[in-house]
């Protein structure tokens, strides 16, 4: 009984989504409370950057790869907002153990990021995060066209061939 | 084993749910679907010289995948875990597979509703806290009902009631609770304009769980309660929560009768360029459980942070803490700053520093020699020190190319009291650590770690070198080796050596290593799992869609 009813739910699950997936150009991202770096309730659905490309990347203050990909993205960052207006959102993980670090830790870096807390893993679980950095970029209206996890010197560049098709409309695939 | 953990009532409701959602969606905009996966499998091979335990599957692995639908205000969503059978360093009872998560969500602008399972954290979670931590092999999921409710500006409540998830099984303790928190700035329009924001909170938890013992007369339901405010200004944040449990003897406190409590306070200072945190709490009888008799990291209703350091790197994370819930006082300092480009100490790329100290204690204990156990002069240090860290990180850009991290961390670390040994007390580690990163070219990177640990107690010292060469965007192949060339014991001074490579594309990611995994405890969060020794071949395998 309960292998049949597992069975049936994949099969209604899985058919007509994945179909209608194929017309889809992405999904929009969920909304979840999360929180500024002042500890106040902040919904997901009010990121916005005049319909511009927003970035939005999954770190956490004990996360060495995520800090150097947000170390590497900021010395580049000025130019990427003039060429093609993006906004990075940086949402870190870090529990109560280390969530009161963040904002000393961002603002000790002087990053000019716009940051947020997702201190229970809410949004993180949400977007289907594995573990940091993960990397999401939405179109301007708000779907999601693009990701990628993890990060090595390099991925920067591919990152930014992505922002600037999603900023020209074009379809964002992967750099071979 | 499959799906044991399913009420057929309620799958036939989700598929009810999905297959209405699906006929709907036909006519009008379908909903998404979307998901993660994530593969852990070792293949053990018997090492002697390191006592690796006998593994007669001879490969073991921990799997799981997500699948969340979502369409307008609806979601839903299940997890199927399979651990055939678990990994070394994860409980046994995990073994199995199964439907272990699964919910139905619906929400609008005021009101969020959940039914099946759900996390959930009330303030800094010292008296609730629902959460997983995969590669620790927790998670305390709660099964039942949630409510969030947001009726006007800037008041938040939300409720909750369920069981808690136990491996493949659930406690048997009733947990229920709410939570109310109140932005004063954003509710009262007066204050709208003002300098200064206060943010005002208070929860409270029940747990009921019956009492079967024929010769105590235990409590059958524990209240916990808390209260909390942040208030900003300017730069400025303080955050502090105090809460109180009532009576719970459980195996943990030993039986005894005495209430506990807990604060936690914290002030933040941090500009552009500066930041600065200085942190306290202290911990009293404050382990909180849905099952009286659970131990280890299982069924835990709340979440004690410790308040020290997270470290990264392996040889420093080689000590690591884990709060210690029947008593605790800690601190903890931390300034970070940046020496600006182009200036003599920033150099010509810019300079962090973070400087960090942090120390736990034990609390004051006046033993009553009744069933309360012992009485405890608030402001009073116990005698005993659990943990001490002072570090200090500089991460200096060289060149264009080059960026070089130092670090020196200073570890007193109280082995017998955090890792239950006997007789090795205090161990005193002075470590030092150098990491650089070579970029050659916007293909190919290097970097490189070398890394030392000085002790006279435990094991002695360490030493440790990795080597991790990149090819963006999709490929990295890493090598280290942990040394032990300071054992005491000859026989014990053993290469812990490891190599690995990986393929990541998009959200895919494939790596295979090989080698020696020392004996050890794996934290995150404060919270601790032990490894024990292997050697062998590993697979991981993530992926988001």
């Amino acid at each position: 009984m309960k292998k049949i009813i597992a069975l049936a739910f994949f099969i209604v699950l899985f058919h007509p989504v994945f179909s209608q997936e194929k017309e889809q150009k992405g999904r929009l991202f969920p909304s979840v409370d999360i929180k500024t770096l002042n500890g106040e309730n902040f919904n997901t659905s009010k990121f916005s950057n005049d319909g511009k490309v927003i970035v939005i990347d999954f770190w956490a203050t004990w996360c060495k790869p995520c800090i150097e990909e947000l170390n590497t993205i900021h010395e580049s960052y000025a130019e990427w907002k003039k060429e093609t207006g993006v906004k990075i959102i940086t949402v870190s993980v870090d529990d109560a153990r280390t969530m009161s670090r963040v904002a000393p830790f961002v603002n000790g870096k002087g990053w000019d990021y716009e940051s947020y807390l997702d201190p229970n893993g809410d949004f993180k679980r949400a977007m289907n995060v594995n573990m940091p950095p993960q990397t999401f970029v939405l179109n301007g209206k708000g779907e999601i066209v693009w990701q990628h996890t993890g990060f090595e010197q390099g991925n920067e560049e591919e990152l930014f061939e992505a922002i600037k098709k999603v900023a020209a409309n074009k379809p964002a695939t992967e750099s071979k | 084993m499959m799906g044991r953990n399913i009420f057929p009532g309620f799958s036939l409701f989700i598929l009810f749910i999905f297959y209405f959602s699906h006929s709907v969606a036909q006519g009008i905009a379908g909903g998404a679907i979307h998901g993660n996966f994530e593969l852990d499998a070792q293949y053990y091979r018997t090492d002697s010289s390191i006592g690796t335990p006998a593994v007669p599957e001879k490969m073991l692995s921990n799997g799981f995948a997500n699948f969340i639908y979502e369409k307008d205000n609806f979601s839903a969503g299940l997890r199927y875990e399979s651990y055939l059978d678990p990994m070394l360093g994860f409980d046994p009872r995990y073994k199995g597979s199964g439907i272990t998560y699964r919910y139905l969500s619906y929400k609008n602008e005021e009101m969020e509703i959940t039914v099946g399972n759900f996390y959930e954290q009330f303030g800094s979670g010292i008296i609730f806290r629902s959460y997983e931590e995969r590669g620790l092999g927790l998670d305390n999921a709660m099964e039942g009902l949630r409510l969030k409710y947001n009726p006007y500006k800037g008041i938040y409540f939300k409720g909750v009631i369920g069981n808690q998830r136990d491996f493949f099984s659930k406690g048997e303790g009733i947990v229920r609770g709410g939570d109310a928190e109140i932005n004063l700035n954003e509710t009262f329009s007066c204050l709208a304009s003002s300098k200064t924001k206060w943010i005002i909170g208070g929860s409270f938890v029940s747990k009921f769980q019956d009492d079967q013992d024929p010769v105590y007369i235990l409590p059958k339901n524990v209240g916990a309660g808390s209260g909390r405010i942040n208030m900003i200004h300017g730069n400025l944040n303080i955050s502090a929560e105090y809460s109180i449990k009532a009576n719970d003897p459980s195996s943990v406190n030993k039986y005894i009768y005495k209430t506990g409590d807990a604060t936690i306070v914290n002030v933040i200072y941090s500009k552009k360029g500066f930041g600065a945190s200085l942190g306290a709490k202290r911990i009293d009888n404050m382990s909180f459980r849905s099952d009286r008799s659970a131990t280890l990291n299982s069924l835990m209703i709340n979440y004690l942070p410790a308040m020290t350091r997270q470290h990264t790197n392996m040889l420093s994370a080689f000590y690591p803490y884990a709060t210690q819930p029947n008593g605790e006082f800690g601190f903890q300092g931390e300034i970070f700053f940046n020496l600006k480009q182009g200036t003599k100490s920033g150099g010509s790329y810019g300079t962090d520093v973070t400087l960090n100290y942090s120390r736990a204690s034990d609390i004051d204990h006046q033993p009553t020699g009744d069933d309360l156990g012992y009485t405890s002069d608030y402001l009073k240090f116990g005698k005993e020190i659990f943990f001490q860290d002072f570090n200090i990180e500089v991460n200096r850009k060289v060149s264009k190319k080059l960026r070089l991290i130092l670090s020196y961390v200073y570890l007193d670390y109280n082995k017998d009291i955090i890792q239950g040994s006997r007789g090795i007390g205090h161990v005193y580690s002075n470590i030092a650590m150098a990491e650089l990163n070579w970029k050659i070219n916007s293909k190919n990177a290097i970097r490189t770690e070398l890394q030392h640990l000085y002790t006279k107690q435990d094991q002695q010292s360490w030493a440790l070198w990795l080597v991790e060469y990149t090819v963006a965007p999709h490929w990295f192949v890493a090598a280290f080796d942990e040394y032990n060339y300071g054992n005491e014991i000859k026989d014990s001074r053993l290469h812990y050596y490891n190599g690995s490579f990986g393929y990541t594309k998009n959200s895919n990611r494939v790596s295979l290593g090989f080698g020696r995994q020392r004996a050890g405890i794996f934290c995150v969060g404060g919270v601790c799992r032990n490894v024990p020794a292997s050697n062998g071949f590993t697979l991981s395998v993530t992926s988001s869609f």
